[in-house]
């Protein structure tokens, strides 16, 4: 291979992890009553990570760019919005009719979810390709999962508040999901609904959950995820440890500090991430129903059902797999699963190499199938449960599952390629 | 004075130090459990929620022979159809496709778990809400009108489930029961009292 190596210990360092010069006045004041520089010094520009990181490393730190805006603007979306049967869905139409603004705040805040998704999403597929799950990042790959799982309460949560049709109906289903559990499944129901039904109850519970509950779960499981990252580092795209080669300093021989080299490269993913995030939000903030969907545009009708019911295209992958099985106890527990399986991952593959460049080719065709899978599942869960929906449904559930199912073996039997000692890496 | 003496570490006695911080965490852990009652009582319907889920009335004189009628009680549609005789036989003929002919595993009181799911064959009274995902199923009355053999029913369209007009659900629908039955009772010959039955109010 023709790949050129530089020699770690001639890359000119910023002095960063030198002595810190004695300083003065205010700042002074304040190092000595709360460790700023320390913390600087630690987790930003001595925190190292793999000289090599590719365009598959911006999605970890644009996520947490999308959780901001979504605080931001779901700050200023609680100051207009009132949360209750008879208020909710003509105070989101206030907003976006009347509040100057108000269009572009609550625009901004369900493109926002969208972005969370698919940023996610990208940042999940990484990890699957260059295994940032295996050993020793089980536990970072663990919290991230319950950051996702808390995603998806939020999201959810949020998607029923403006209480169009699709809101309600969406939360009947959901709701219901939590009838098939044992012994207790009805009277379950009753108590997360609050009445006999979803209603008032149900929706100013939800809100309490979307604002409060939830959002401060997921902000103490970002920090989670970061302090878990800090402490065994980042992957990369060859899977290799940076961390078993050291300089004489002890620092990482393939590792660069994360400030300024890395804040800087993903300053630049932000611009690219803004200009897409501003054209939808601008000129399509409802992509054809796909972010926001029309049927929600009625209010909600406990007499009405929609003619077919979808949830919001994050879920739909999801919701496929719920409605390919004929049986509704079956269905929920496929459902659960499908979202479960991923905490598995750290221990289903038994590779002897980390990333996808030096799997062999069974690995690469299941991860292939994997990603079609959840495509074709995706575009299924938006189309009605019938005919020939149903059946592919259930053939893409069926490679969906088989990817976990079977990677202890595909894994362990295939032959793989010598991993090299260090990164590989272009000098641009 | 107080006695600032040092204590030697070898005259602490650990293990009584151990089973003081293990009750103490004990009794706290238990505390807690209390605690959390009245935050997990209060998702439960409140006293006015409990109080509106009173029994619903329906003059039946309303409903003319093969039409439906809707009422609400405790915010579920109840579907009330007046059963015409060609309606009531044509629930028998296709036990074979169904998935609980007899009503074994399915929600209804007593007086209802019979072929007709019924207290009488006129009146077919259940809760309109798909036992899949709650959506309402649409009614199909008419002999053949989804397919050729379609002996007419109730028919989901979220995921597509079909019951037949006692409200039993044919095979290869998602859902896995028939259409729940609500308690309900005839004060008289023409009024229908949806939530209440010889057992009192649901």
């Amino acid at each position: 291979m023709a790949v050129k190596t530089t020699t770690g210990a001639a890359a000119p360092l910023p002095a960063a992890d030198a002595a810190p010069a004695a300083k003065q006045g205010f700042w002074a004041w304040l190092n000595k009553r709360m460790p700023v520089d320390d913390f600087i010094a630690s987790q930003l520009t001595g925190y190292y990570a793999s000289k090599n990181l590719n365009f598959w490393y911006f999605f970890g730190s644009l996520s947490v760019l999308v959780l901001v805006v979504q605080l931001l603007s779901g700050m200023y979306l609680t100051m207009f919005y009132k949360s209750g049967e008879l208020t909710s869905f003509d105070s989101v139409q206030y907003i976006m009719r009347e509040v100057d603004y108000g269009w572009l705040i609550r625009y901004l805040h369900s493109t926002g979810a969208s972005a969370f998704f698919i940023v996610v999403y990208l940042h999940m597929f990484r990890a699957l390709l260059y295994g940032s799950y295996r050993a020793p990042r089980e536990l970072l790959w663990l919290i991230g999962m319950l950051v996702y799982l808390a995603l998806m309460a939020e999201a959810f949560l949020g998607y029923v508040l403006p209480w169009g049709n699709m809101s309600f109906w969406a939360a009947q289903v959901i709701v219901n999901l939590f009838s098939t559990v044992p012994l207790v499944g009805p009277a379950l129901v009753i108590w997360i609904s609050g009445d006999y039904g979803i209603a008032d109850a149900t929706l100013n519970r939800f809100f309490a959950l979307h604002v409060a509950v939830v959002p401060l779960a997921l902000l103490l499981l970002v920090m989670l995820h970061l302090v878990a990252l800090h402490q065994v580092g980042s992957n990369n795209p060859d899977g290799v440890e940076i961390n078993d080669r050291r300089r004489a300093d002890g620092k990482p021989l393939d590792g660069i500090p994360f400030h300024p080299y890395y804040t800087v490269k993903d300053v630049v993913g932000v611009g690219v991430f803004f200009v897409l995030f501003a054209i939808v939000l601008f000129f399509a903030p409802t992509l054809g129903g796909l972010f926001l969907e029309t049927t929600n545009f009625e209010p909600a009708n406990p007499l009405s059902t929609p003619e077919h019911i979808t949830p919001a295209w994050y879920f739909t992958p999801f919701y496929a797999i719920l409605r390919a099985v004929p049986s509704k106890g079956m269905g929920a527990l496929l459902l659960l699963l499908s979202v479960a399986a991923y905490l598995f991952l750290p221990w289903l593959d038994r590779s002897p190499v980390k990333s996808m460049r030096y799997k062999g080719w069974m690995s690469r065709t299941a991860l292939a199938l994997f990603t079609v899978s959840f495509v074709v599942l995706a575009y299924l869960g938006m189309q009605p449960a019938e005919g020939l929906y149903v059946v592919l449904a259930r053939i893409f559930a069926f490679i969906y599952f088989l990817y976990f199912i079977a990677m202890p073996f595909y894994t362990y039997f295939e032959k793989v390629k010598p991993v090299p000692e260090r990164v590989t890496y272009h000098a641009h | 004075m107080a006695d600032h003496a040092v204590v030697a570490d070898d005259e602490v006695d650990l293990s009584r130090r151990k089973f003081l911080t293990r009750a103490t965490i004990a009794t706290g852990a238990v505390g807690a459990a209390f605690a959390a009652v009245p935050f997990l009582e209060s998702w439960s319907p409140s006293e006015r929620t409990r109080a509106e889920g009173a029994p619903a009335e329906l003059d039946l004189a309303k409903v003319e022979p093969g039409q439906m009628t809707t009422v609400v009680w405790r915010r579920s549609p109840i579907y009330v159809v007046r059963r015409t005789p060609d309606m009531v036989a044509r629930i028998a003929g296709h036990d074979d496709q169904l998935k609980d002919p007899t009503s074994q595993y399915s929600d209804q009181p007593g007086y209802a778990k019979n072929p007709l799911r019924s207290r009488t064959a006129e009146f077919l009274v259940i809760v309109g809400s798909c036992t899949h995902l709650g959506c309402l199923p649409k009614q199909r009355f008419d002999k053949g009108e989804l397919y050729p053999s379609w002996p007419g029913g109730f028919f989901c369209p979220c995921h597509g489930s079909r019951f037949d007009l006692a409200g039993r659900v044919f095979d290869g629908s998602p859902a896995s029961t028939n259409l729940q039955v609500p308690p309900y009772s005839y004060p008289n010959a023409r009024t229908l009292l949806v939530g209440e039955d010889e057992k009192g109010a649901a």
